[in-house]
């Protein structure tokens, strides 16, 4: 009943076409099957699952968390078991899954994402690799690729030569000029850009007279970011051809449709997920709803209006 | 399985001025018997506590009893905070939406012959829900719980119907003074040790337990996000690396862990 006349199915370019525009951010879903008693995970646009890294990584010390206004800092460090135990261990347990795998690649040199996206390639339910080059919470590579042109071309310049179906390059917003980013990696063969990943903050208890996480600094998410999150993929969507992944705070179908007005050809769920356990159901029900109700048959009438 | 559930406020009771004993009742009651009836002792549930503007998160909160058939869920809360500050002075009628049963709950399953379960302050919630299954296994354990002073003892009533209660209070106003794990009972011949309470008090039980060589289990307390292991925020530094209190907890054998 809810398919109607209206086709919310996104072409991201490169083989990768969505059912809708609702994707998981990386880290906040695992790998789906966390949230498989709450949401219908064959509805979702994608499934981006958790940072993956060619070596096991035991992340950062604990705490690394810290509740703030409207959001929370994290410092996880990219906790995870490699490529090699997604592989074997992971992806067959994925299989029942209708939707779209993207896995979520980090590293900390470009031969690192190259090798990750080489052994992801034999994985046919992996339709896309989201280059994170922008994880504030790792001491080497991370978020040093993104916060330079150079860096960031030299991630993507060697994940493209390892992957050739769609690559999408998460970007970060710890930067002066995100388009210049966009348009680095764009140069380089990125098929889509996803921002924002986290920005930088920290937080202090006053009364043990210390900062909250282990890292001193964390990366902050949650509807608190959201405004500025919409004003960056409203800037890259003017500088880029390629689509453009909208994610930062988005709780509700109507802050969902923000970015898609601002130009996202899609978005991402993320610490809404924490929040609602099943909030990428509500998003893409509210999504529906509005078209419903403003008589929309396809996002193309409400992309990039802004 | 991972239920997602509104909860109606039933009744709230007060046994200090900071604390409350939350009876919720499922709104949608078939739902709710069935994940109250998968709700294992020592598991808890994570709860958006609305009323409070400045909490974003979900709190984890342990399970300190229910009543499947009536759809009923009974949560201890501390009033530690702004979110538990909301939940101690809800009021009668507030929906609440709650994700249960999370994490993995104490294990008798092995059917241990004298345990002995030990809890300090919000701790002792969830040995209710604990001694009540043992019991329904034919287990009646020893329960030695302590508090500050006897009027911060909660439960005492019930846990004496559930098992062999052993007391002790800082003060000495009720029982043996002095810590749980200064308390004369400890020395009878127990075969398995359950321990919920404040992190020093459930290292110095574990350190006596591996001391006389018992078996312990221990339900932690980390700061969660999401409660079903997607976050990894809550991990917990043990002998096998990072692991998540929300999912592979709250509950660990201490052999496992870095204590």
């Amino acid at each position: 009943m809810e398919k109607e006349n209206i086709n919310l199915s996104v072409d991201l370019g490169r083989g990768l076409v969505i059912e809708n525009p609702v994707m998981t951010a990386s880290g906040t879903f695992g790998y789906g099957p966390e949230f498989g008693d709450i949401v219908d995970l064959d509805r979702l646009g994608a499934i981006i699952v958790k940072g993956t890294t060619l070596a096991p990584r035991q992340g950062n010390a604990y705490p690394r968390m810290a509740e703030t206004p409207s959001g929370m800092l994290n410092a996880v460090g990219l906790q995870n078991k490699g490529v090699d135990y997604f592989i074997n261990h992971i992806y067959p347990t994925l299989d029942h899954i209708k939707s779209p795998i993207i896995v979520n690649v980090s590293g900390s040199q470009p031969d690192d994402y190259a090798e990750v996206c080489r052994r992801l390639m034999p994985l046919d339910r992996v339709k896309a690799v989201e280059i994170n080059i922008s994880c504030p919470n790792v001491k080497e590579g991370g978020m040093a690729f993104g916060t330079t042109a150079a860096g960031a071309q030299a991630v993507t310049d060697a994940a493209r030569r390892a992957w050739d179906r769609h690559l999408m390059v998460k970007l970060s917003p710890n930067v002066t000029d995100i388009t210049e980013i966009a348009r680095a990696v764009e140069a380089k063969g990125a098929d889509s850009v996803s921002l924002v990943n986290t920005f930088l903050g920290m937080a202090v208890d006053v009364e043990r007279r210390r900062p909250v996480l282990s890292t001193i600094t964390g990366g902050l998410s949650g509807p608190c970011i959201r405004p500025i999150a919409v004003r960056m993929v409203w800037q890259v969507a003017k500088a880029v051809g390629i689509p453009v992944v909208g994610l930062g705070g988005i709780a509700s179908g109507r802050d969902a449709l923000e970015f898609i007005m601002a130009g996202a050809s899609a978005v991402e769920i993320g610490t809404a997920n924490f929040v609602d356990p099943a909030a990428t159901m509500r998003v893409l029900d509210e999504i529906t709803g509005y078209c419903r109700r403003h008589g929309v048959r396809n996002l193309d009438e409400l992309r990039g209006i802004i | 399985m991972k239920y997602l559930l509104d909860f109606r406020l039933k009744e709230i009771s007060h046994s200090s001025p900071d604390d409350a004993m939350l009876v919720l009742e499922a709104t949608d009651p078939v739902k709710g018997r069935k994940a109250l009836g998968e709700a294992r002792p020592g598991q808890f549930v994570n709860i958006q506590v609305l009323r409070s503007h400045s909490t974003f998160l979900r709190r984890p909160i342990s399970i300190c009893d229910v009543d499947a058939d009536r759809a009923l869920l009974y949560l201890y809360v501390k009033n530690a905070g702004p979110s538990t500050a909301a939940l101690c002075s809800a009021p009668v009628g507030e929906t609440f939406s709650i994700l249960m049963p999370l994490g993995n709950g104490f294990d008798f399953s092995h059917r241990p012959e004298r345990p002995l379960l030990i809890a300090g302050g919000v701790g002792i919630a969830p040995m209710l829900l604990t001694a009540k299954e043992m019991n329904k296994a034919g287990i009646r354990p020893g329960i030695l719980i302590g508090a500050v002073s006897a009027d911060r003892l909660i439960l005492t009533r019930e846990l004496a119907e559930a098992g062999e209660l052993f007391i002790s209070t800082d003060d000495g106003s009720l029982g043996e003074k002095g810590f749980v794990s200064q308390h004369s009972a400890l020395g009878r011949p127990w075969t398995d040790i359950y321990c919920c309470g404040p992190l020093p008090m459930m290292k110095s039980i574990a350190s006596i337990a591996a001391g006389r060589d018992i078996p312990c289990q221990v339900s932690l307390e980390n700061v969660m996000a999401c409660g079903v292991g997607a976050c990894l925020c809550c991990v917990e530094d043990t002998k096998e690396g990072n692991l998540c209190v929300c999912k592979e907890g709250p509950v660990f054998d201490t052999k496992r862990l870095k204590w």
